[in-house]
């Protein structure tokens, strides 16, 4: 049908995978070359000039040739990173069910408050009394931290989870060591469910990791604590809310045990967003904990970091706490940067300078936003949208532990698959179609083809029920046999999937120049 | 509040639909003691009104670097970053993203890594980078425990001129893990005896170019030895600024590269978060801590790229893995990224000559101050001076006065009897008047 302007006001017939575009290109999704293909090495998307004559100092080091980094002008540079841009999913685009990871909207007044010049064009070696400010971020984020979780003291140093780990487990090793019992409690008990980071950063510190096994519904059994625990034993890493999405009910006894053995309890935080204003992992008996400021209290995961890991410490490891930290005298901040006072051991330094100062802007303005009672409100809604989602697909997919609440995350297994050809990993690839972001796979390890599903707060209620919709739809389809839908997943996204084994049996790790072309030889 | 979507009556209809009748029936796992009754004892909800004002007023009692004459370094510097730069890093799908582990829908951030790894390696002369570490000094830590894997050795020796926080993050970490480490005496103007350092007992050597003083390095004589001995050199920057103008460690022998990379693309921001690049020979690649991005081709032969060589990763070999890190930085090398591409070599080498100009220009106007001497022979953009008072009271002095002149040694190596030393930097946002100013103003102070 043709308008007034004999223009066609209707679509021709569909079929869009056989057209093929000259460009490769598929209208909004663009092709996009890497810079050393596309930029030129005379080429500068800065203005600046050329300094005066001068002689130089550099001592006959100055380098030769070519860098070899190709430049490009602002515009290009503008359309390049964009166009990749759009080959991303972001939590702005869709609902990102990453269990652990904890995707939760991030509010853009944390960005703003993070660009004020006060705290970002602030150099870490300024003269303290030019940064009283920035110390006072510091110790207002510190108090934030304490009283909700009810510890002794905190280091907000580290700069990630593994890192806020690497910390806590050094207080404790320089708290047995001051025991005198260095040589003899070599060991660190790490449940099977654990992130990788827990056995990984016991191994880094010189522990001996002994595996504790779950309990079928993935918790941790305190008899199986007491059989283990003893006085070769230094710690246990336990997360709670754990990575089966459970609050280890027993953790009070837990912590009891490892306590009177004279060991401590480590808990891995990266699940504290389920029980923010809810509990207190000083009350249950933690020692050290380190807390994922770009989970639980939302500053952005940016494609992977940067992070914040501050540890808060109980009382029996505050002393230990590493350098620097920020101290009230009187009405003035200082900031403790040497070891030389008598009061307190700490165990070193984990990083130069203060740590991860924009993400505690980030992190305080989240928390002053929310405040007291709306941090307590998230990890209801939290817990309660994760539940909802178990509710909606409990009948058809199929739970390790049977279907009883959760905290901020549902597990869910690959028995729901069995027979129909269809794995964890064609889920994922399918869910990408319908527009999400998958699930983690495989992960906690403990469970066979696991799918850890956490909406966060975030997701409104008419988003879970279409999530919930997509998710029956799908978990129907690979039931009745329609395996293409999944193991061919995805069709839509910028990527069919990709070779990952090729990538890691030849590894491509940069570009380089092509070679240069052999002379055309003539026709035999 | 604002940032949840749920309504009262939602979640009464969400609990009808779970089975429970309220929400504390979902939290029953938690011992009934033990659950807070009310909420934490801190300040209720509030508007993004009053956050900016309670935010605003704490970021006014700090004074920003672009407001005054800005001299200080010393591991962290003032650069000017392109506006498109803060534009672009905070485009949501670049900032709202996870860790690209399902890469058909994360070709974004996997091309700029691998596109921030090759630069990387340009820059440094080496064959590979990987991924970024958190900043300069832990991926230092990280380079001296892959020398360790490397060589099976388990002892370090640190350059007297390298970052004293630095040699304090390798120092605890090789203490916690039960690795021996010795420090060489501050080295403030690069007389050390590097060579007499290495034997067969030793891992790696690491030394810094610039140094924390400032001074340049020649490391092909130390890499020489360190090879005749079967240990690593690891060359450590802080300013990857100077890889635009002075050789780079790749060609100088080195087998570790590692440094901060925050001056490209990243503010000061108080010391975080920057960014960590960490660049080694093909042949260790395998040994290599934190993440890579590698090139692949998809199920229609296109080219893409994915994470790669997880097998070396915590998520994969747990105990046994080349370090525990899991995330890392990735805005921040999208940041760098973007300013490396923005500049290229052409402007890279000018920034730098700048750089090197306007060092040069306040080094010789410090140098006639009555009672200043600067120490260096060879510097890049920082450079150290003796004072005829301790430093710490100079640089007060000075910030009274409205300028940011330095760091003082002895706030990172108190005790070590060069009270009387300042770390000056200068970079191309100096300009003739805050050259002068600084003149004027340390003339009076001293």
């Amino acid at each position: 049908m043709l308008n007034r302007q004999g223009r066609p006001t209707q679509p021709g017939a569909a079929g869009a995978e056989a057209h093929e575009t000259f460009t490769g290109n598929r209208a909004l999704q663009q092709e996009e070359a890497l810079i050393f293909e596309i930029g030129r090495l005379d080429v500068t998307g800065v203005d600046f000039d050329e300094p005066e004559a001068f002689m130089p100092r550099l001592g006959g080091l100055e380098r030769k040739g070519d860098i070899g980094l190709p430049g490009l002008s602002e515009p290009e540079t503008m359309r390049h990173f964009v166009r990749l841009s759009q080959k991303n999913y972001g939590i702005d685009t869709g609902l990102f069910p990453l269990g652990s990871c904890t995707m939760k909207h991030n509010p853009r007044l944390n960005e703003r408050m993070a660009r004020l010049p006060g705290f970002a064009d602030v150099h870490p070696l300024q003269p303290v009394s030019t940064v009283q400010g920035a110390l006072e971020l510091m110790d207002e984020l510190a108090h934030w931290l304490i009283e909700l979780t009810g510890m002794s003291a905190v280091t907000l140093s580290p700069k990630a989870g593994a890192h806020g780990e690497l910390a806590g487990m050094a207080a404790i090793k320089a708290a047995i060591a001051a025991k005198g019992e260095g040589a003899t409690r070599r060991v660190v008990l790490v449940p099977d469910s654990a992130h990788g980071t827990n056995p990984a950063t016991a191994a880094l510190l010189g522990f001996e990791v002994k595996a504790v096994p779950a309990r079928e519904d993935g918790t941790v059994d305190p008899a199986e604590v007491a059989r283990l625990v003893g006085t070769d034993v230094a710690a246990i890493m336990l997360t709670n809310p754990n990575t089966c999405g459970l609050f280890e009910r027993d953790v009070v006894e837990i912590a009891r045990l490892i306590h009177e053995a004279g060991a401590y309890f480590y808990c891995d935080g990266a699940n504290f967003n389920a029980i923010v204003g809810k509990a207190r992992p000083g009350d249950l008996g933690v020692d050290a904990m380190h807390i994922n400021l770009h989970k639980t209290f939302s500053t952005p995961h940016g494609g992977g970091g940067p992070g914040a890991g501050p540890v808060v410490l109980s009382d029996r490891l505050a002393a230990f706490a590493p350098l620097p930290f920020v101290r009230k005298a009187g009405t003035v901040l200082e900031l403790v940067e040497n070891g030389n006072r008598t009061e307190v051991t700490p165990f070193g330094r984990v990083t130069a300078f203060h740590g991860q100062m924009g993400m505690f802007v980030r992190a305080l303005s989240y928390m002053l936003s929310h405040g007291t009672d709306g941090l307590r409100q998230a990890s209801e809604d939290a817990v309660l949208n994760a539940n909802y989602v178990r509710a909606g697909l409990a009948d058809l997919l199929s739970q390790p532990s049977g279907n009883r609440p959760c905290m901020h995350e549902v597990l869910f297994d690959d028995g729901w698959l069995k027979g129909t050809g269809v794995t964890t990993l064609d889920v994922a690839k399918a869910m990408i179609d319908e527009g999400y972001h998958p699930m983690t796979m495989y992960f906690p390890l403990v469970v066979h083809g696991a799918m850890l599903i956490e909406p966060t707060e975030s997701e409104s209620k008419a988003s879970l029920d279409l999530f919930i919709a997509a998710m029956r739809d799908l978990a129907m389809a690979a039931k009745r046999g329609d395996t293409a839908r999944f193991t061919g997943a995805p069709y839509h996204a910028p990527r069919r999937r990709l070779d990952e084994t090729r990538a890691a049996r030849q590894p491509v790790l940069r570009w380089t120049p092509p070679p240069p072309e052999a002379p055309a030889e003539a026709a035999e | 509040m604002r940032y949840l979507p749920l309504s009262d009556a939602d979640r009464g209809e969400m609990l009808a639909r779970i089975g429970v009748s309220s929400i504390d029936e979902l939290f029953a796992d938690i011992p009934a003691k033990m659950r807070m009754e009310a909420p934490a004892d801190l300040p209720r909800a509030q508007g993004e009104l009053e956050v900016e004002r309670i935010l605003g007023r704490m970021a006014a009692r700090n004074i920003a670097a672009s407001s005054v004459p800005f001299f200080v370094g010393a591991g962290a510097y003032k650069h000017h970053v392109p506006a498109t730069v803060d534009h672009l890093i905070q485009r949501s799908e670049f900032l709202t993203s996870y860790t690209p582990y399902q890469p058909e829908i994360a070709q974004g951030t996997l091309q700029y890594l691998f596109e921030f790894q090759t630069q990387v390696a340009q820059l440094t002369g080496m064959d590979v980078a990987n991924a970024s570490m958190y900043d300069g000094s832990t991926g230092t830590a990280e380079a001296v425990l892959m020398a360790h894997r490397v060589t099976r050795r388990r002892k370090a020796v640190l350059s007297g001129g390298l970052h004293p926080h630095y040699a304090e993050v390798v120092r605890t970490l090789s203490r916690l893990a039960g690795d021996e480490v010795v420090t060489l005496a501050p080295d403030v103007s690069a007389g050390e005896d590097l060579l007499a350092a290495i034997d067969d007992t030793v891992s790696c050597i690491v030394v810094q170019t610039p140094d924390f003083f400032g001074n340049l390095r020649d490391l092909r004589a130390v890499a020489e030895k360190a090879h005749a001995h079967g240990a690593l050199l690891i060359a450590v920057f802080t300013e990857v600024v100077s890889l635009g103008l002075v050789t780079p460690p790749g060609e100088m022998g080195a087998d570790i590269v590692v440094g901060e990379g925050q001056s490209i693309g990243n503010a000061l921001s108080f010391g975080g978060p920057y960014v960590g690049l960490f660049a080694t020979r093909q042949k260790y690649v395998r040994q290599m801590p934190g993440r890579l991005c590698g090139e692949t081709v998809d199920a229609e032969g296109r080219r893409g790229f994915v994470l790669t060589l997880s097998t070396r990763e915590q998520h994969i070999r747990r105990d046994k893995a080349t370090s525990n890190i899991c995330t890392n930085s990735g805005l921040c090398c999208l940041a760098f990224t973007i300013h490396m591409t923005l500049l290229g070599q052409t402007g890279l080498a000018r920034l730098a000559r700048i750089n090197h100009a306007n060092a040069v220009k306040l080094a010789d106007r410090l140098a006639a101050v009555p009672g200043v001497t600067v120490l260096n022979g060879t510097f890049f953009n920082e450079f150290t001076m003796k004072l005829p008072k301790p430093a710490a009271d100079v640089v007060e002095a000075l910030a009274g006065k409205g300028v940011l002149g330095g760091v003082p040694v002895s706030r990172l190596l108190p005790g070590a009897g060069l009270d009387d030393l300042l770390v000056v930097a200068s970079t191309e946002v100096n300009t003739d008047e805050d050259r002068a100013a600084f003149i004027e103003a340390l003339k009076e102070v001293l």
